[in-house]
This record gives structure tokens, C-alpha cells and sequence, in this order.
């Protein structure tokens, strides 16, 4: 037998564990043995988790109008559902953690800047977001890639009124966005285990026309109030009638450029996830049938929830802006 | 230093002789009714919170994560045992093999169900092209219909009547549970670190029996 004396020179496991690992221990650990085993245990009806941080992000009331025209008569989710079930790989891949997780982001002081190929570059402030247009509320539907759909009343101004003021170079013909890469604050690009495995910062891009269609909006709130951080806080896209993924949250900085954006799941699954993502019942994903999707509203377990899926959810004025492209191959 | 420190009680639990350790009759029913109390009370937890819509997000994704993980769980448990049995020389631990293996597939057709049920709401015609088209689906009606013919078989008196070819039957565990986690990988967006660390624990369980496992493929 192997008889080894402990000297004071030999390193203990203490002196090994990286402190950026200790201080996580929690989260490390939650993913190691809970993940799985937390799905045995009761899910709390309440949306934080014992591992996250009892404080709740503050939200306040928003000024807006309410445009007739998007003021659809469709039910409209819970809030507490939107609220709490959200794909944010930034705080978490499960659909549970972002709100679990993201209650201490800090979004205020902010900076959100639109360059590229434009004549004037602008940089908004936390408090530009909300004063440099007039906010109106716009009930859409948002329909995830993964077959679920909800219905969210969204406050805040068209992209393309922004764009309009950087003045785009007549070259510009895509927009790319970028999430904030904050990793102190955002576990999931601490953490390739937390992250889901997916290349940080998120980028998302549109063509020009997409980015300034009337329907394309940047929000700054949702029901009523300014967006929680689980759904993007302080400013997101909406792009309606493509599949939720392309609605990227947390917007630090929008450019205009002359080719086609590299987007990060198109980046990780080019044969699941394509560059345009329009909500199309034709187009199966390669794993699923993306004829009908789920409604999520109230009604529990019993609820038959499961609709048709519309081309371009429905939003049938974006039709024109493909009228040349074969949306088999572009999806 | 960790390692030389396993080596060292590696050594110390080898160097034990371990006296075998026996159970009561009642001692056994206690751990059979300890199952029955949690696998029941998980379901009737999450069936409840589903129904009366208490879940935070979309209680039919809630309720397929729950019964697929649920059915595996058991599953890893059920191979547990008789590496558990053997070093703790506890032979009467084999008595609840059985019971585990059968909440294995009563999860399993939970997540069915709520398949067949909730996600796809009973439309027959998607649900066959499902199954048959989608391989990370395919791949899990296939261990279904496996842990259905190792259910149907699990009676004394059928196992008695089989004979030799009971045991080859039931062999099939070795494959079921690798179907498993394969489907449970494929069927993720991009967060593979879940799947794997169950492909990591079924792998070691499955390591605990190689040799019987090469013996069968060999043959």
C-alpha cells in the first residue's frame, strides 16, 4: 500500500480550484446534479428558484399610445408566462433560468449604438431609449422556432424610424444587432455549461428592407412597463413574422453593412436554422413539423391549444418583400 | 493527490471483508413502498400543477422534460442495483430491480402520452409521420416498444415459462438505456452538457458490466 505524508509544500485541492470557480460553486454545481434531478422535484409555482436571487428586477410604467391597428383581438398570454418562460442562453439554456437568474442585471447606464455604412452614427443612453420617440404599444404574435407560440403586447418605435436618422449610405443593405457581451453579469458567457455551448456575443441581422418595414420595432417594454431582463431588457427587436430566435435582446449595438451577417444559430445549425427565419408552415424543421404550433395562454395541461401556423404569422404585408425568393431554400 | 488519495481507499475497501448484508421481508416492502410514495407523489405533483395551470411556463413542456428525465432516472437506478447488491454483498437489494424497471416505463409512457396527448393533441396522421420521420423520435418509440415487451414479460410466471430466453430478452436493457440518452441528445437546440452527463453516468454503469456486455455482443 501507497503510504503518502501530507508535507507542508504539496498542494492541497483548495490551492488548485481557480476562484472565478469557487465563487461559482452554486451555479456549478446546480448544473452538475440538479438539473436533472430538480425536474423530479415539484416545480415551484412561483418563477425563482432556490438558487436564485430572491430579488425581483424593477420595472416601471411606461407613457405609450395604442395604435387601433395593433390592437388584436387574439387572447394575450399572462404576463407571468412571458415572463417566465424565456429562451435567454445568457442566463441559462433552460427555459426557466432567465428569470431565475437575470433579476441583478444592470441595465441602466446603457449605450446602444447604430454605425457602419451610414452618414451619422448615434449613440442613445439608457434614457434615450425611451425619449427619443414616442412609444405605442403593439399587440403581436410571437411564434418560437420550437412550435410554441404566445401573444405579447409589446411597448415601443419602429427600428426604421431610427435607421432613417443615421441617414444609410446607399451601399448599406443588411443590419446586424449585437447582444451585450458582459460575461461578469451574464453567466452564460462565463460558462460554456450554463450557455448552452453557443458563441458569444449573440448577433442577429436583417436585410435593410426587413429592418424598415413598419412592422419591424425595437421595445423598450412590455405590458405596460419596461422589459425585465428575461426578455431583454433594456431594448430588444420584434420582428413578428419571423421565428422568435431573430427578436435578439439586450441590443448594444446595431450596424449597417454591404453583406449578409454571419447570425449565431444560422453559425451553429445552418441546416436548422437559416439567415431569414420566416415563420413558414411549409418548412419543417429538420426535427419537427412546423405546420401548427401550441398557443400559449392560460387553461393548464388541458388546454387544446394547437392552431395552424400562418405564413409570416399572419403578417401577411411582409409578402412582397419575398417575392423572389424561393423560401424552401431561404428559410 | 486526489488520485493517490482514491487509490489509497480503493486499497482500504478492498482490504475489507465485507460482511453480507441481509434484509427483511418487511425491510424490503418499506423500500418498495418508499418507491411507490415518491414515483407516485412526483406524478400526481406535476399532473396537478399542470392541470390547474400553476406552472410557470408551458405546462406541456414542463410535463414532457419531466416524464422523459423521470423515465431515465429510474431506468439508471434499475441498473444500479445489482452493482449495488454485489459490493455491498446485499443480494435481497435485486428483490426491488423489478419495481424500478416497471416506474421506468410508466414514465416512459407518461412522456408518450403527454406526446401524443398535449404536444401533438391526438392528429393521428402527424403523429405516425412523426414517429417515423423525425429519427430523434423514431429513436424513442423504438426504446418504448422495447421497455413494453420487457413490461409485458416481467411476471414470475412468464419469466419461469421463458426460461434461458427470459434472460435474453431482458438483456435488452443494455440497449434501451443508450436509446435513451441518444434521444434525449438529439432532441436538444444546443445545450448538450445535460445529455452528456447522463451519457457520462449510464456509461460508467454500463462499464461496471463490460464483460457480460462484450460476452453478448460477441456472440
Amino acid at each position: 500500500m501507497l503510504i503518502k505524508k501530507q508535507n507542508s509544500q504539496s498542494l492541497t485541492d483548495n490551492d488548485v480550484t481557480a476562484e472565478s470557480v469557487y465563487m461559482n460553486r452554486r451555479t456549478l454545481l446546480k448544473s452538475l446534479g440538479f438539473v436533472g434531478a430538480s425536474s423530479l422535484i415539484s416545480q415551484p409555482a412561483s418563477a425563482f428558484d432556490w438558487f436564485g436571487s430572491d430579488e425581483k428586477f424593477e420595472t416601471r410604467a411606461l407613457e405609450h399610445s395604442k395604435p387601433p391597428k395593433f390592437q388584436i383581438d387574439e387572447t394575450i398570454t399572462p404576463e407571468q408566462k412571458a415572463t417566465s418562460y424565456n429562451n435567454f442562453y445568457e442566463f441559462g439554456a433552460d427555459k426557466s433560468d432567465p428569470v431565475a437568474n437575470a433579476q441583478e442585471f444592470n441595465v441602466d447606464p446603457w449605450s446602444l449604438t447604430i454605425d457602419g455604412l451610414v452618414e451619422k452614427p448615434i449613440t442613445l443612453s439608457y434614457d434615450d431609449l425611451f425619449k427619443r420617440f414616442a412609444l405605442e404599444e403593439r399587440i403581436y404574435r410571437l411564434r418560437c422556432v420550437e412550435a410554441w407560440s404566445m401573444v405579447i403586447p409589446w411597448l415601443g418605435f419602429e427600428l426604421g424610424k431610427l435607421i432613417q436618422q443615421a441617414k444609410p449610405l446607399s451601399s448599406a443593405k443588411f443590419v446586424s444587432f449585437h447582444t451585450l457581451y458582459d460575461p461578469e453579469q451574464m453567466p452564460g458567457q462565463r460558462n460554456r455549461f450554463i450557455g448552452g455551448g453557443i458563441d458569444y456575443p449573440y448577433v442577429e441581422g436583417l436585410r435593410l428592407d426587413e429592418a424598415t418595414h413598419p412592422l419591424t420595432m425595437l421595445s423598450v417594454g412590455v405590458y405596460g412597463k419596461t422589459l425585465p431582463p428575461q426578455n431583454g431588457a433594456p431594448i430588444r427587436l420584434v420582428v413578428p413574422w419571423k421565428y422568435g430566435f431573430k427578436s435578439i435582446k439586450s441590443i448594444v449595438k446595431i450596424t449597417l453593412t454591404d453583406l449578409m451577417p454571419a447570425t449565431t444559430w444560422n453559425r451553429l445549425a445552418p441546416q436548422e436554422y437559416g439567415f431569414y427565419a420566416n415563420v413558414n408552415p411549409k418548412v419543417d424543421h429538420p426535427r419537427w413539423s412546423q405546420a401548427r404550433e401550441r398557443r400559449i395562454t392560460s387553461g393548464g395541461l388541458l388546454a387544446r391549444n394547437r392552431i395552424p401556423t400562418t405564413m409570416f404569422n399572419g403578417y401577411d404585408e411582409v409578402s412582397s418583400l419575398y417575392s423572389n425568393l424561393d423560401l424552401k431554400r431561404f428559410y | 493527490m486526489f488520485y493517490i488519495h482514491l487509490l489509497e481507499r480503493k486499497n482500504k475497501i478492498i482490504a475489507i471483508k465485507r460482511k453480507p448484508l441481509r434484509f427483511t421481508d418487511l425491510q424490503i416492502v418499506a423500500i418498495k413502498v418508499f418507491i411507490h410514495v415518491l414515483a407516485i407523489g412526483f406524478v400526481g405533483n406535476m399532473l396537478y400543477l399542470t392541470i390547474t395551470d400553476k406552472i410557470a411556463g408551458d405546462p406541456v413542456d414542463a410535463l414532457l422534460h419531466f416524464s422523459g428525465i423521470g423515465s431515465l432516472h429510474f431506468l439508471l437506478l434499475c441498473l444500479l442495483v445489482s452493482p449495488t447488491a454485489k459490493f455491498f454483498k446485499a443480494a435481497g437489494l435485486i428483490r426491488i430491480r423489478r419495481l424500478l424497471g416497471l416506474y421506468a416505463f410508466f414514465y416512459a409512457c407518461l412522456h408518450l402520452l403527454s406526446f401524443v396527448f398535449f404536444e401533438l393533441q391526438l392528429e393521428w396522421g402527424l403523429i405516425l409521420t412523426e414517429i417515423v420521420d423525425r429519427p430523434f423520435i423514431t429513436v424513442g418509440f423504438v426504446a418504448w416498444l422495447l421497455l413494453l415487451s420487457l413490461t409485458l414479460t416481467s411476471t414470475k410466471g412468464i419469466q419461469r415459462r421463458m426460461g434461458r430466453r427470459w434472460q435474453s430478452l431482458h438483456n435488452w436493457i443494455y440497449m434501451i438505456a443508450p436509446l435513451i440518452v441518444i434521444h434525449f441528445y438529439w432532441s436538444v437546440k444546443s445545450n448538450i452538457f445535460e445529455p452528456i452527463l447522463y451519457a457520462v453516468a449510464l456509461t460508467l454503469l454500463l462499464w461496471l458490466r463490460k464483460d457480460k456486455i462484450l460476452k453478448l455482443i460477441g456472440r
